[in-house]
């Protein structure tokens, strides 16, 4: 009986990290030599890793969506048979190189025998300050006085009382005094600690990096959609029987928001430190979330999309994400975002721009609400739109024209007007 | 900017060129129905097809001299030597016929190909899968060599080897391949050939290398800097012909010098440098100049333990550098 590793497998010559996407084992399991114990994914296969020994496993060193390098530790295995051949593996080598010291430090060491020697550096810096190197004291192997002890004789200007001060200077590490300001959070008895997965690690790295790069300006407009929604009644039945998918509110605000940007390209742009880049394409991201998770793939080209294509590449997505299937480049490429805030009830917020676009479109809910027009109230279906904007980017002005834009395309929408 | 891998690099790099400029095509081992041995052109046949990607026979010579003759007619190839191992077959093209055209044509002819192979070892690779051979074809004028270090550079000097008019010899790290990743704007950019890069300012040691030793160097200067040890770290990137300015201006920054590389180390590239040193820097030199670098055997093992003691560490490197700073 012994306790040994399983570490992460190199599984292809270039791989040198593997992502363990689902555990098959749990402490307690046992296993035969060989068994899989777990599924790993690189960006170049994926795999099963096969179980060194027969044994139980005693303790898993690793997080489902963990990324491992190769011959780190996974798991621990308390084995059946005698441990004999696993040791001899790698603590060898550590072993030898402690004892052998490299020949070439000799030659330094005995520098410091009898009479000093002096390099070429030192030797024409002291002519050059006019220094007698015998005032100067050496904080080199030996006491050998380096360049930088010439250096620092010379701009303490000679004479001074250097020696006490030479040596210590350089090994003194200075305590951070930033760490012991803010006290982290700890839990409590009866608190649940919940740990981090892969996506919600990505997640909050990037709304950091959003939020602390990027200057957010807010601006929100009120859309009247009374016309989208009567447009949409109409489609909505016959479309899901002929089509097989919904064609949602969603499909024409995202419609909407390519065409204006088409007309405003200056939304459709990203921050580059010394210059902005516009961008030709126009690739929205749209946010789908999942339990706790939140991805936002992209419609790519959404400016030459009708309403039926936008609804067919949101059906296809939203779909692919549930299932985990999205792949990298249904998440790439993204210009500008949008967001359905609406769908959770939402009627007003403030997005976190998908750095590094410049602008995100929140679409909240569409309410029924009373609004004067035409000489008298009536009931309208109304929503607002909010946008964050990047405001190294842009500015208030092109960001109002823009979101003018959006309206007026909404608005404009007529019931006999195609989504084809 | 979004963070990719050294191996995305080579493919955006290939891909881009392909699309700008339709004399770039793509021969080699396996580079098309198969995406590459480690993916590097995947891609590249969807897109451009069996035309513009040429699965090759195993035969390295012929994917030289194949790539030789279209440059010469005005085409830009980007050969691949599937590992640079097996590169030999393909030095007699390399040498006698690359690398001299231009000069025995008086001007009339030139070959303005790449050639990219993987090399470098710490992949459990053994003796035909882990060679640098730099230093063989290194002191070839005529050629141009160019090892990159970080994604951004790999993709800047890619375009600028194949845009270049002149065969450029393009040797990236397979350990690097997936190991290193690194922030690649979306947009079109070259590097300049021939010219090394501060990887990092420092004042008390300064540190030469290229490849992946360089982030053996900036692991290891991390350390040492919570000692007060500040280290200056030059990546060569090009490293025939080198950039002889900026390795004696590092040089002379602290006057102690540490040259390292992955390679055997007698007749290495970082001799050249430790001379160009010697040549120019003697009033400035504070120490020796230290060589740290592979042994002098024939091949990197295959066996773990040996392969840990010929491949190059950050552990090896931090004790030379810190030996070097207490001198």
């Amino acid at each position: 009986m012994a306790i040994e590793k399983i570490n992460m497998p190199q599984l292809g010559e270039s791989v040198t990290e593997g992502t363990i996407s689902t555990w098959l084992v749990k402490p307690g399991d046992k296993v035969e030599k060989y068994d899989p114990i777990a599924e790993v994914m690189t960006d170049k296969v994926n795999a099963e890793v096969p179980s060194s020994f027969t044994g139980t496993i005693t303790e898993l060193q690793a997080e489902e969506g963990d990324t491992i390098s190769v011959g780190e530790l996974i798991c621990y295995i308390e084995t059946t048979q005698g441990s004999d051949q696993s040791e001899a593996e790698d603590d060898i080598p550590e072993d030898k190189e402690k004892t052998e010291t490299p020949p070439e430090n000799k030659q330094k060491e005995e520098a410091s025998g009898t009479k000093p020697r002096f390099s070429p550096a030192v030797v024409s810096l002291a002519s050059k300050y006019d220094i007698d190197l015998k005032d100067v004291t050496g904080t080199g192997s030996g006491g050998r006085i380096t360049r930088k002890d010439v250096e620092k004789f010379h701009s303490e200007g000679k004479g001074a009382d250097v020696k006490e001060e030479s040596k210590p200077s350089k090994v003194t590490a200075e305590p951070s005094p930033q760490k012991e300001s803010a006290p982290s959070p700890s839990a409590n008895t009866g608190d649940k600690e919940i740990p981090l997965s892969g996506v919600r690690k990505a997640i909050a790295s990037n709304m950091v990096t959003s939020t602390t790069e990027i200057p957010h300006a807010w601006m929100m407009v009120e859309v009247d959609v009374t016309n989208l929604v009567k447009l949409r009644e109409k489609h909505k039945e016959s479309f899901k029987k002929e089509e097989g998918y919904s064609l949602t509110y969603f499909a024409f605000f995202v419609k909407a928001v390519a065409q204006a940007l088409r007309e405003y390209p200056e939304l459709n742009s990203q921050w580059a430190g010394d210059k902005i880049i516009q961008k030709k394409d126009i690739n929205l991201n749209i946010a789908v979330a999942k339990e706790n998770e939140l991805f936002v793939p992209v419609i790519k080209q959404a400016d030459e999309k009708s309403v039926k294509g936008i609804a067919r590449s949101i059906s296809d997505l939203a779909s692919k994400a549930r299932q985990g299937k999205l792949t990298s480049e249904d998440m790439q490429g993204g210009t500008f975002t949008v967001n359905n805030t609406g769908s959770f009830g939402s009627v007003q917020s403030m997005g976190v721009i998908n750095h590094p676009q410049s602008a995100i479109l929140q679409v909240e809910s569409i309410v029924k609400r009373p609004v004067y027009m035409d000489g008298m109230f009536g009931a309208r279906d109304m929503v607002n739109l909010c946008l964050s904007l990047d405001h190294r980017v842009l500015d208030g002005l092109i960001a109002g024209n823009f979101l003018q834009k959006v309206k007026e395309n909404l608005e404009s929408l007529r019931l006999d007007d195609s989504i084809y | 900017m979004p963070v990719i891998s050294y191996i995305q690099a080579v493919t955006q790099g290939l891909k881009e060129e392909m699309r700008r400029d339709n004399k770039v095509f793509v021969l080699g081992e396996d580079v098309g129905v198969r995406g590459g041995v480690f993916r590097a052109t995947d891609g590249l046949y969807e897109e451009f097809g069996e035309n513009r990607v040429l699965d090759t026979p195993l035969a390295e010579s012929a994917i030289a001299g194949v790539g030789i003759g279209a440059a010469m007619y005005g085409m830009r190839p980007v050969a691949e030597m599937q590992f640079a191992d097996f590169i030999m077959p393909a030095v007699n093209q390399i040498i006698s016929e690359a690398a001299k055209v231009r000069y025995r044509s008086n001007n009339d002819w030139s070959v303005p190909m790449t050639i990219r192979a993987p090399y470098g070892g710490g992949v459990h690779g053994a003796l035909y899968h882990s060679q640098s051979v730099e230093a063989l074809f290194a002191g070839t004028p005529g050629l141009k060599i160019v090892m990159p270090s970080t994604p951004y550079d790999v993709k800047g000097l890619l375009k600028a080897s194949i845009r270049s008019n002149d065969p450029v010899l393009f040797f990236e790290h397979k350990r690097a391949y997936r190991l290193i990743k690194g922030e690649v704007p979306e947009e079109d950019y070259t590097l300049p050939i021939g010219e090394a890069d501060v990887k990092r300012e420092g004042s008390d040691i300064t540190v030469i290398t290229y490849g992946l030793c360089v982030h053996f160097a900036l692991q290891a200067a991390e350390k040492l800097e919570k000692d007060g040890i500040d280290v200056h770290i030059l990546d060569l990137r090009t490293i025939y012909p080198l950039d002889k300015e900026s390795v004696i201006q590092a040089a002379k920054k602290t006057g102690k010098v540490l040259l390292i590389s992955e390679d055997n180390k007698e007749g290495g590239i970082i001799s050249e440098v430790s001379a160009i040193i010697s040549e120019n820097c003697l009033f400035d030199l504070d120490s020796p100049i230290e060589r740290l670098a592979g042994p002098d055997v024939p091949a990197m093992p295959y066996a773990p333990s040996m392969e840990k003691h010929f491949m190059m560490n950050p552990d090896k490197v931090e004790k030379a550098m810190r030996n070097l700073a207490e001198f």
